[in-house]
């Protein structure tokens, strides 16, 4: 295809550039994803009124099967269709490059909505409830497996039409110098997608095979340790997304320079080199593997992950702080904060996001993926208390903070709601804080996941939870109803804008493109002629730290007190 | 300049770091070794670690040896189905069944005294989950696990499944008693 004959336009407000096709195909993957929210948000509702032990809407049958759709829905389609769009727009736009193969971008469109169709298909026809990670020998229906292969298959093509684009940027010169952090880490992401996909294709495939019987068993330990290969990783490619997805917005709001291109830089390397290691922190409480081998994985071989997650928390709110300071808002430590622009969704977004995917979702994930520790939470209703910390404070609100950027960008509509769109990540976050902290409360009351009853009737032999597991519980429920309001309110908005709203100047397009010029400000570099540049910031992360180290000797000196275990 | 542009230096392993950054990442760095280092410190000091012994077993192989165990050291029956209590002498090797949705036998163990505690699942994919106690651990079918268990407390356990094993996965729940001598 003739490089003159590609499409291009100009947003006049924000001075990004949008290939036609790439724009079409990022409009595609991030509208499929937000109807893999809607389903996942519906499916919600059924969750918490029937976990919240006093309503107990749903049967048992009924309700596991909609928690199996819940988590495919939510963690696979919605997060994975975002973040293709995150691709493209880190690659295509922020480089002002045509996009690699639009219409092998298109194939892979094609195959991920198949795919997730077929396989939610196979899990509301009702045989096919085996939870989002399918541990064998549960059985499912092979469109179950086929629908997921095709959807990973689907994905890995559009990481490779990632990688296609910056190979043409690259060669037809369109920026000057490195990429930006931005794409940098969009790039970090797509590395450690490939590798999921990969480890999806390793044991999945077997899977689908051992379902229509050509193959005799698989062995569940084996099946474990390489199915979360891919069921962990496909998280960590979201904190690589969202991680990125935060840098965009401290540049996009307040034009922020990263404190230092080489800390943040090399923190993204130190993901693409250790986060992978992490599957193993699902792997502590099985028999069968080694424990130099549990603890080696599991801490990323010496936490150099969590050090990577600790300097990008650091570095994120910090660049912010410098922007701000910068601007004359330096008056002691928090000025700089008291003075951002608390009612913008995308900063507020942002903000909420980092903050609660380090404090609750980053705090108790370490607590968790400690060897020992781990037996202290395995399997309890803790753990979706963690990972709604990271995956929906973290990485959702992050996309929604993104979003509310996106649509006069992308879509070239004026917000509808803005008042509304002011409340949504107040509303969203702050319920969804609650939600997690009660969800480990009851955790660490005993109180299981993936369990519909808790009064375990018709038992023989039931057990009683204390009151406060209830209460937990009830809580959950509450909070995770205010949070379902809040992503009402989110698709609404986004929904009703793209509809309804306003259309706004967006630029011509023409087949003229500009170059990614190199700033011209080149002598600030680092800004460490200010000395201690960022101190509000690090005031904030030792707070942090201190919440950690407390919390964490608390789990030990819990786990002293339990029977002996050797 | 900003994060969304080129950086400034191409060569960006170069360009100097804050002393913000500095000092964050190494007292960041310094805490990730404390954590490391409490993993194998709690294997030399700590009496909680879980074991690794585990054997390939088949549900006959294990049924076999766990029937046996029941056969000879039962002190009683209990609820309708008439499920054994199992007291075994101190020191002296106990198996647990998960199967669909049962815990089998129960348990009767004695404070302060150390058990070989054999885990295995016969079908699909179990957890065994102590409470109020809150020990978990994963149990899986062609896995026997071996853990050394010493109760500290006398009282009623109940144990819970907490791996999702089908439509009857609630109703998976058994008890465990620790007496004194």
């Amino acid at each position: 295809m003739a490089v003159s004959a590609d499409l291009f336009r100009t947003c006049p407000r924000t001075g990004l550039q949008f290939h036609k096709p790439s724009e079409m195909l990022m409009k595609a993957n991030a509208v499929a994803a937000v109807v893999m929210l809607l389903i996942g948000g519906v499916l919600a509702i059924i969750m918490v009124l029937t976990r919240w032990q006093a309503v107990h809407l749903v049967g048992a049958e009924d309700f596991y099967m909609y928690l199996t759709a819940h988590g495919l829905a939510m963690l696979a389609y919605w997060i994975i269709f975002f973040e293709i769009a995150v691709l493209y727009f880190c690659s295509s736009t922020l480089l002002k490059s045509r996009l690699a193969t639009p219409r092998i971008a298109w194939a892979a469109f094609a195959l991920m909505v198949l795919g997730s169709v077929m396989n939610l298909v196979a899990v509301f026809k009702g045989d096919s409830t085996v939870m989002f990670t399918s541990y064998v020998p549960l059985p499912a229906n092979p469109m179950f497996y086929l629908g997921l292969i095709l959807f990973a298959v689907g994905a890995l093509i559009g990481c490779f039409v990632f990688l296609g684009t910056l190979v043409i940027a690259k060669a037809e010169n369109t920026y000057e110098g490195s990429i930006p952090l931005v794409t940098f880490g969009a790039l970090t992401a797509a590395i450690i997608a490939i590798f999921t996909i990969a480890s999806g294709a390793i044991i999945l495939i077997p899977t689908f095979l051992w379902s229509v019987g050509y193959i005799k068993a698989i062995d569940p330990l084996l099946y474990r340790t390489v199915w979360w290969g891919f069921g962990h990783s496909s998280q960590q490619i979201n904190v690589a997304a969202h991680v990125a997805v935060w840098y965009a917005i401290a540049a996009i709001v307040f034009g922020a320079k990263p404190m230092s291109e080489r800390v943040s830089r090399t923190a993204f390397l130190l993901y693409i080199l250790f986060l992978q290691l992490a599957s193993a922190h699902h792997l502590l409480s099985d028999p069968g593997l080694g424990t130099e081998w549990k603890v080696f994985n599991t801490s990323y071989a010496m936490y150099l992950a969590v050090l990577a997650s600790m300097i990008h928390g650091l570095t994120v709110p910090g660049s912010i702080e410098l922007a701000q300071r910068q601007k004359g808002y330096t008056k002691g430590l928090f000025e700089w904060i008291r003075k951002a622009p608390w009612g913008n969704p995308s900063f507020s977004g942002m903000m909420i996001s980092l903050l609660g995917f380090g404090f609750l979702g980053g705090i108790s994930g370490v607590m968790m993926g400690t060897e020992q520790l781990n037996m202290l939470i395995h399997n309890t209703i803790y753990v979706p208390g963690h990972f709604h910390a990271t995956v929906v404070i973290g990485t959702t609100l992050a996309f929604m903070a993104i979003t509310y950027f996106l649509l006069p960008t992308l879509f070239k509509r004026e917000m509808i709601l803005p008042g509304l769109a002011k409340w949504q990540p107040y509303l969203f976050g702050l319920s969804m804080a609650v939600f997690t902290l009660a969800m480990m409360g009851a955790g660490t009351l005993g109180v299981p996941r993936r369990h519909w009853d808790i009064t375990f009737a018709g038992a023989s032999l039931p057990y009683e939870f204390p009151g406060a597991a209830w209460l937990m519980l009830g809580i959950v429920g509450v909070a995770g109803l205010v949070a379902i309001v809040g992503g009402i309110v989110y698709i609404l908005i986004v929904v009703g804008s793209i509809l309804f709203g306003k259309p706004v100047d967006a630029g011509a397009y023409s087949s003229e493109r500009g170059v990614l010029k190199m700033p011209v400000e080149v002598a600030l570099t680092g800004h460490g002629h200010a000395g201690f540049a960022a101190p509000g910031t690090f005031v904030v992360a030792l707070v942090f730290l201190g919440a950690f180290v407390l919390y964490y000797f608390v789990n030990w000196k819990y786990l002293s007190t339990v029977w002996g275990l050797s | 300049m900003s994060a969304i542009q080129p950086p400034a230096q191409r060569i960006w392993w170069k360009q100097p770091l804050d002393k913000v950054e500095l000092v964050w990442i190494l007292i960041a760095f310094t805490w990730c070794l404390v954590m490391f280092f409490m993993m194998p410190y709690w294997h030399v000091y700590g009496k909680q670690n879980l074991a690794t012994e585990t054997y390939r077993t088949t549900p006959d192989m294990f049924a076999k040896k766990a029937q046996a165990v029941v056969d000879k050291y039962t002190v009683r029956t209990e609820t309708d189905e008439k499920i054994p209590v199992v007291r075994p002498p101190a020191g002296g090797d106990v198996y647990l069944i998960a199967r669909l949705w049962a815990w089998w036998p129960i348990l009767e163990l004695e404070k302060g005294k150390s058990y070989r505690l054999h885990l295995t699942a016969m079908d699909y994919q179990h957890g065994f989950s102590l409470q109020p106690e809150n020990i978990n651990v994963q149990v899986l079918p062609g896995y026997e696990h071996v853990l050394t268990v010493t109760p500290n407390r006398s009282g009623s356990y109940a144990i819970v499944c907490n791996e999702f094993c089908g439509i009857g996965h609630h109703k998976m729940v058994s008890k465990l008693y620790v007496v004194d001598k």
